[in-house]
C-alpha cells in the first residue's frame, strides 16, 4: 500500500468528523456516565446510525466522482453527470408521489434504487456499444435531464402544496430522522458498488493515455463502462436513496485529494470514498449546527453553498490547466 | 523471414468511406517497415488495424498466423506494443508511471510489479534514453523527454512486435534520429517493427521497406529507393525530386 499514511490520516479525519457528529449540538456525556437510558438511546438510535449513514453516503459519493472523474477524464464528472442521481431521484419522487411510502419505509428507498438501476441501464442502452467517453457522458446528460424533467411533472402534478413541499424537502436531501433501517438498507449496497468500482483502478490508469492507448493494453472499454455504471449506480442509487440529492461531494472531493496522490486516477480511488465520508459527516454536523429549531437547514444546500465557490475556482483553474 | 502478420482482402471503413484496402499484406518480424503517405491517406488505420483497434468490415489480419480477433485483449496486449500518434496525457502524471503502463497486460490481479516487470522497465527505459526523465512530472518535460518516455512505455511490454503512429512528430532533428535508432535497434532484435511518419530523409535512411499509401490504397511497397521512385514521389506527394529521395548522413553530435 502506497498511500498508507494518506489512508490513516483521512480515516483520522473521519474519526474526528464522527466525534464533532456526535457532541455538536450538545450530547449528555454526564447523563450516560449515570446510566440514563434516554441519554443511551440518543447515542445507540439516533447519533450513531447518523454519522454512520453520513460516512456511507460521502464515501459513496467520494469513490464514484473519483471513478468516473478518472474514467472521463475530467476533473468537472461527478454521479450527476452520468444522470444516476437525478434516475434515483426520480424513483423516489415517484414512490413521494403516488403515496406509496405510506405501504412502508422500504418503498422509498426499493424505488430510488430501482429508479438507478433503470437510470444506468438506459444509459448503457443509449450509448451502445463502442461508446466512447464523449457519447456515454452525452447519453448520461440525457438520461439525466429526462429524469429530472419527470421529477418536475411529479411537482407539477402535486394533488395540493403538502405533498409538492415532500417532494421539494426530499430532494434537498438530509440525514434527519436516521435509524439503523437505512444504515442497513445502504450498507450492502454501497459496499457492493465500492467494491465494483474498485476493480476499475488498473483500467482507469491506463486510461490516462487515451482510449485507443488503453484499448492497446488489454482494457475492454465496454467491461469497465458497465463496471463503472453498476458500480456509480449501486453506490449513489443506495446514497440517494436513503439521503436524498446531495450534490458537490463527488466533484469536490476527488479533485481535493488529487494532488496527495500525484494525480494517480488508481491512488484516488479509496482515499476519495474516506475525503468523501469525512466531508459528507462534517457538512451534516455543520447543517445541525446552523439549524435552529424548526428551521432544519438540508444537507444537500449545505454541501452546494460549500461546493459552488469551488466550483467557480475549479472551472478557472482547468481553463487555465486544460491539455 | 517469417511473416509476422498476414492481412487478406481487407477493407477497413468509417461510415460510408474507405480508409484502408489492400487484397494481401504480409508484414515480416526483424524488419523496420515504415508507412509513408499524405495527410488522410490511411496511414494510421493501417496502424490501428495492425494493432487490433479497428476491425475491418471485411478481411482477416492474422497475427502468427491466428487471427487477431481471437486473442483475448490481453494476450493481444502482451503480444502488441501500440503507441499512439497523440502523445498527450489525462493527468500530469510522475513519468515513471507512464512506462509502468508497458508492463500493464502482464499484471495479475490484486498484484504487483515482479522483479521481471522491474528488470523489462529498467531496460525499456536504458534503450529509449530516458534514463534521468522518470523522476519527473510528464507535463514538464519537454517534447522530445516525453517522447522518450511514451517510446519506453511501449518498449517495456517487451513485445514481438511494435506499432507507432508517428513517433517522430513535433520532434527535433536530432530527437528523430534517435527514436529512429532504436526503432532500428529493435527491429534488428527481431522486433517487428512498424512506423507511421512523414520525413521521407529518416525513413529512407533507416527503414527496411516502405509501404507509400494515398487514399487508402498501398501503392507502393518495397526497399526506400525503390517505393519512394521519383514517378511515386510526383504522384502522391506532389514532390518534383528527379533523384529520388537522398538519405542524410547527419548523425548525432
Amino acid at each position: 500500500m502506497k498511500d498508507i499514511r494518506l489512508i490513516l490520516i483521512l480515516s483520522g479525519i473521519c474519526g474526528l468528523s464522527g466525534l464533532a457528529g456526535l457532541f455538536v449540538d450538545g450530547f449528555p456525556v454526564a447523563a450516560l456516565r449515570a446510566g440514563d437510558e434516554t441519554a443511551w438511546l440518543l447515542l445507540t438510535e439516533l447519533r450513531l446510525p447518523r454519522i454512520a449513514l453520513g460516512f456511507l453516503v460521502g464515501a459513496a459519493l467520494g469513490l464514484s466522482g473519483a471513478a468516473l472523474q478518472g474514467y472521463f477524464r475530467n476533473p468537472l464528472a461527478d454521479p450527476g453527470v452520468v444522470g444516476v442521481s437525478a434516475s434515483a431521484g426520480l424513483g423516489a419522487v415517484a414512490a413521494l408521489y403516488f403515496g406509496l411510502v405510506s405501504l412502508s419505509a422500504l418503498v422509498l428507498p426499493v424505488m430510488a434504487i430501482a429508479g438507478a438501476a433503470l437510470g444506468g441501464t438506459a444509459l448503457l442502452l443509449i450509448a451502445g456499444r463502442g461508446a466512447t467517453a464523449t457519447s456515454l457522458i452525452l447519453s448520461g446528460v440525457a438520461v439525466g435531464a429526462l429524469a429530472n424533467a419527470l421529477v418536475a411533472l411529479a411537482m407539477n402534478f402535486s394533488p395540493n402544496p403538502w405533498a409538492l413541499s415532500e417532494i421539494a424537502y426530499w430532494l434537498m436531501g438530509s440525514l434527519r430522522n436516521t435509524s439503523w433501517t437505512e444504515v442497513r438498507i445502504a450498507l450492502p449496497l454501497i459496499a457492493a458498488g465500492a467494491a465494483i468500482l474498485l476493480t476499475t483502478a488498473r483500467d482507469l490508469h491506463s486510461l490516462t493515455i487515451g482510449e485507443d492507448g488503453a484499448r492497446a493494453l488489454g482494457v475492454n472499454l465496454r467491461g469497465l463502462q458497465i463496471r463503472l455504471i453498476a458500480g456509480t449506480a449501486l453506490a449513489v442509487g443506495a446514497a440517494v436513496a436513503v439521503a436524498g440529492a446531495i450534490g458537490f461531494v463527488g466533484l469536490v472531493v476527488p479533485h481535493l485529494i488529487r494532488p496527495l496522490v500525484h494525480h494517480e486516477p488508481a491512488r484516488l480511488l479509496l482515499p476519495s470514498a474516506l475525503g468523501g465520508g469525512a466531508l459528507l459527516m462534517t457538512a451534516d454536523a455543520a447543517t445541525r449546527l446552523v439549524s435552529g429549531d424548526g428551521v432544519p437547514l438540508y444537507l444537500g444546500v449545505m454541501t452546494a453553498i460549500l461546493g459552488v465557490p469551488f466550483f467557480f475556482h475549479l472551472i478557472r483553474q482547468t481553463g487555465r490547466l486544460a491539455p | 523471414m517469417t511473416a509476422r502478420f498476414e492481412l487478406d482482402q481487407i477493407d477497413c471503413r468509417y461510415g460510408e468511406r474507405t480508409a484502408f484496402q489492400t487484397r494481401h499484406l504480409a508484414i515480416a518480424s526483424g524488419e523496420l517497415t515504415a508507412i509513408v503517405g499524405p495527410n488522410g491517406a490511411g496511414k494510421s488505420t493501417l496502424v490501428k488495424t495492425l494493432a487490433g483497434l479497428i476491425t475491418p468490415v471485411q478481411g482477416e489480419v492474422r497475427l502468427d498466423g491466428v487471427a487477431l480477433h481471437r486473442f483475448a485483449d490481453r494476450e493481444r496486449a502482451r503480444r502488441i506494443a501500440y503507441l499512439p500518434a497523440d502523445s498527450r496525457l489525462a493527468w500530469p502524471l510522475i513519468a515513471v508511471r507512464v512506462v509502468e503502463l508497458g508492463r500493464y497486460p502482464f499484471l495479475k490481479p490484486l498484484h504487483g510489479f515482479t522483479d521481471e516487470d522491474g528488470e523489462y522497465l529498467d531496460d525499456a527505459i536504458q534503450r529509449a534514453g530516458a534514463t534521468g526523465l522518470t523522476a519527473r512530472r510528464f507535463d514538464e518535460l519537454s517534447s522530445g523527454e516525453k517522447a522518450r518516455i511514451l517510446l519506453a512505455r511501449a518498449l517495456a511490454t517487451n513485445a514481438g512486435t511494435l506499432l507507432l503512429d508517428e513517433p517522430g512528430a513535433a520532434l527535433d532533428p536530432r530527437h528523430q534520429l534517435a527514436v529512429m535508432k532504436v526503432l532500428q535497434a529493435e527491429a534488428r532484435r527481431g522486433v517487428c517493427t512498424v512506423f507511421a511518419g512523414h520525413s521521407l530523409e529518416l525513413v529512407s535512411r533507416f527503414a527496411d521497406r516502405v509501404l507509400v499509401m494515398d487514399q487508402g490504397r498501398i501503392v507502393a511497397d518495397g526497399p526506400p529507393r525503390e517505393a519512394l521512385s521519383p514517378p511515386i514521389l510526383s504522384d502522391v506527394f506532389g514532390l518534383d525530386a528527379p533523384k529520388g529521395i537522398t538519405p542524410p548522413d547527419w548523425a548525432m553530435g
